[in-house]
């Protein structure tokens, strides 16, 4: 084990992680686009398509999670993997669900023994904790996947992807059909650099509403009986908190963004799922309607407070990835300015003026963060895998204003830690910490420290923030792990920023 | 100023400790109406432990007690006032005499306010006698309990309680005492606490007590003089240091005759605001 520059112990010969600009002096060398031909083939099942394709032990697949938590393609090669009882598989999904439970049996029996994801919650994220999968878990961020599979370093030789509806030529969407998800953002590094490429849907029709895929990159169509559930997409609540916790951590969000002077014309913002972030959204629209400001994009997961934004002229467009519910699926497949981005174009490093890198302000969460700033969205207070960094670092890093909100003191645990359990963003990417009882500022950000010195914000530095934490609930007990290293939290440049143990 | 004072129910730990991040101008730990008869006694043992271990800077504590016997076992120096429910002057007195007799003997640093909690009939009909003891720095409508007496249901008009608002503020103001609103228990209808909030600012009340703390933010905006008020205050006291150089006694502001109470509520509508 080597030490990184944040002192996180990483196994060698992996790349340790420098700092969040090092990428600036690598190269990118991406390997060339598939040369599909063009022609795709109908298979009658997955299993059939097994056969053809000669899928076998150690072979990497990879899936996308545009249904998250209703999506049921994963599964159902599964099965197959069981049936033909394939060993020692790659997966590299681009994040877990709960919904893939019947991936834990699988794991447990060798048939896969590797994961690459950005994200992993459930009975397989519990699974992985406790030592079950042989080889390692490998965290990467939306961005640090694309880059990943445009560079070759995550080489899939079978994309599976799942779509709502195709045509018979094998050109496909995510809006049209009977189970519609949205924007396929992450599809795309898959679609292009996958060695074979298969579409799967519920619904062939003659003519799409909107080509997302071009069938030149698709080898094989299978129709099955149901390709995902709508309603899984859904990522917690859709309504507004009423927390009232969360509510001024909200209130007190917009109005450092307002002290900022950042609410004016022309403004990009991004904010998560979840119920903090439409009330940041809600707060944000009630300033941006009462004074007239037209922001240039929101991007991000789109969710359907941001279409609400966006349809009243709040903001000139949206950029999505994918759809957080459903309002935001209707708004993508009818709205023209409602556009479509893929996983590269939103945060891959080395992709020319990323959407990230065209934030201004974004809203990010945190399990813990440390007194320097750096931020575990990974794992729990108890080491146990339970997220990860998605877009977070990547769009921490390239934001000019990042923002942190979370409770001071969740359930009598303090989110600010002297150490944390794992390091999913580097502090030196985190701008502002905003808490019920105060708004920390990165001391990096001098220029932050001296705009807000008269304002009338609650200002404190994070070691104050923590020594009120420490007065509420007391110093928690660093929860012990054990030495096996099950997984690696690959930075977006791919290096390592920080490792997952066993639990 | 005092403009919002929340409810906060003594037996609940998670609600105290974030008592103090929320903007109401005074937190009222209940130790009646709020903690079920079974949980009364932890709720006092609770509360005596938070305030000896957390220290609520810049905010009022106020404690609604179930009889006066209790402000013996919870006299605390963090402790701005009590809230005395069903008061009438003969409780009050006696609550006066306890505090007095506890002040003495702790060697405080500040005497306790008490605020008389107005629900009953008797006490509504009372409420000047009620207003004059000197402890007493303010009176709070207690609606429901009240409308329970007048066999009444609480509407958002609040016609069933007109009679008894006014009671309450033309005593509370008979003495330079806070008038203090009931609270809108509808915690999801944020437009009904608009109206209600309205109803009694426009009638003569400078608070309103709430129960839960989304109620606050709303409450504050509205005992708050408006953009338009402040405006025309302003001008008004540059108007009147004009006239004073000038000698005059009386002038006109954007075409109004302004006299002495005009200047007056000019002058408290400021100071409000500096507050």
């Amino acid at each position: 084990m080597i030490l990184n520059r944040l002192n996180r112990k990483i196994p060698s010969p992996y790349k340790p992680f420098i700092s969040d600009d090092a990428f600036l002096q690598d190269t990118y060398k991406p390997i060339p686009k598939q040369n599909h031909k063009g022609i795709v083939k109908t298979v009658d099942s997955i299993s059939t398509l097994f056969d053809i394709l000669k899928i076998k032990d150690g072979m990497t697949l990879s899936f996308h999670h545009h249904y998250r938590n209703g999506d049921l393609l994963l599964n159902k090669v599964l099965e197959v993997i069981k049936q033909k009882n394939i060993k020692n598989l790659t997966l590299a999904p681009s994040a877990i669900f709960p919904v893939h439970e019947p991936l834990v049996e699988l794991i447990k029996a060798k048939n896969v023994d590797k994961i690459y994801t950005n994200y992993v919650n459930g009975p397989v994220a519990e699974a992985i904790s406790h030592g079950h999968l042989k080889d390692l878990l490998i965290m990467d961020t939306h961005g640090g996947r694309a880059r990943a599979i445009e560079t070759g370093e995550i080489k899939i030789d079978v994309a599976f992807i799942a779509v709502s509806a195709a045509d018979k030529m094998g050109n496909a969407n995510g809006i049209d059909g009977i189970h519609p998800c949205g924007p396929l953002g992450y599809i795309y590094p898959d679609l292009y650099h996958a060695k074979h490429t298969v579409v799967v849907t519920d619904t062939i029709l003659d003519a799409l509403s909107k080509n997302e895929i071009s069938h030149e990159f698709v080898d094989y169509i299978i129709k099955i009986d149901q390709i995902g559930l709508s309603t899984g997409i859904e990522s917690g609540t859709t309504q507004m908190t009423r927390d009232p916790i969360q509510l001024k951590i909200a209130k007190d969000t917009v109005s450092l963004i307002d002290t900022l002077g950042l609410i004016k014309n022309k403004m990009s913002f991004q904010t998560g799922a979840g119920s903090t972030s439409i009330a940041v959204s809600h707060f944000l629209k009630d300033i941006m309607q009462t004074r007239s400001i037209k922001g240039s994009f929101a991007s991000g997961g789109i969710t359907a407070s941001l279409v609400d934004m966006h349809e009243a002229g709040l903001f000139e467009k949206l950029y999505d990835v994918q759809s957080f519910d459903l309002t935001a699926v209707k708004s993508f497949k009818k709205n023209d300015q409602h556009l479509l981005m893929d996983a590269s174009m939103y945060a891959n490093p080395f992709y020319n003026e990323n959407v990230a890198s065209k934030l201004d302000i974004v809203i990010l969460g945190a399990t813990e963060i440390d007194l320097n700033f750096n931020v575990n969205v990974t794992t729990s207070s108890t080491h146990k895998l339970m997220g990860g960094s998605g877009g977070h670092s990547d769009t921490a890093y390239e934001s000019k204003l990042t923002i942190i909100t979370t409770n001071l003191v969740k359930s009598r645990i303090p989110s600010i830690r002297k150490h944390i359990q794992t390091i999913s963003t580097p502090g030196s990417s985190i701008d502002v910490l905003v808490t019920e009882r105060g708004i920390a500022i990165n001391p990096k950000r001098a220029d932050l420290i001296q705009r807000l010195k008269s304002s009338k914000l609650n200002i404190k530095t994070i070691d104050e923030l923590y020594q009120m934490s420490l007065d509420i609930a007391g110093e928690p007990e660093f929860y012990p792990h054990k030495d096996r290293v099950v997984g690696l939290i690959r930075y977006r440049d791919g290096s390592i920023i920080d490792s997952i143990y066993e639990v | 100023m005092i403009r919002s004072l929340l409810f906060i129910p003594a037996n609940h730990p998670g609600m105290m400790q974030n008592a103090d991040i929320f903007n109401a101008d005074a937190v009222i730990f209940d130790l009646e109406d709020g903690v079920i008869a079974s949980e009364k006694d932890a709720a006092k043992d609770l509360l005596v432990s938070f305030l000896n271990h957390f220290h609520m800077q810049h905010k009022k504590i106020i404690i609604r007690i179930n009889n006066i016997d209790e402000v013996q076992t919870i006299i605390h120096p963090f402790i701005h006032g009590f809230l005395l429910p069903k008061a009438d002057e003969a409780s009050l007195l006696l609550l006066d005499k306890t505090l007095t007799s506890l002040e003495k003997k702790m060697k405080f640093d500040h005497l306790f306010h008490v605020i008389a909690l107005i629900e009953t009939p008797e006490s509504v009909l009372n409420a000047l006698n009620i207003a004059k003891i000197p402890r007493v720095t303010g009176l709070l409508l207690g609606a429901e309990d009240l409308a329970t007496h007048l066999g009444v249901s609480r509407t958002l008009e609040g016609r069933e309680i007109e009679f008894a608002r006014n009671m309450v503020i033309y005593a509370a103001k008979a003495y330079q005492k806070n008038a203090i609103d009931t609270p809108y228990t509808d915690v999801n209808n944020i437009n009904g606490l608009k109206q209600d909030t309205f109803n009694a600012k426009n009638i003569g009340m400078n608070a309103k007590a709430c129960i839960h703390p989304n109620q606050i933010d709303t409450i504050n905006e509205i005992f708050m003089p408006t953009q338009e008020e402040i405006d025309f205050a302003r001008k008004i006291m540059i108007a009147k240091e004009k006239a004073d150089l000038d000698g005059l006694g009386a002038f006109s502001v954007d075409g109004k005759m302004i006299d002495q109470p005009i200047i007056l509520r000019a002058k408290h509508i400021l100071e409000k605001i500096k507050d």
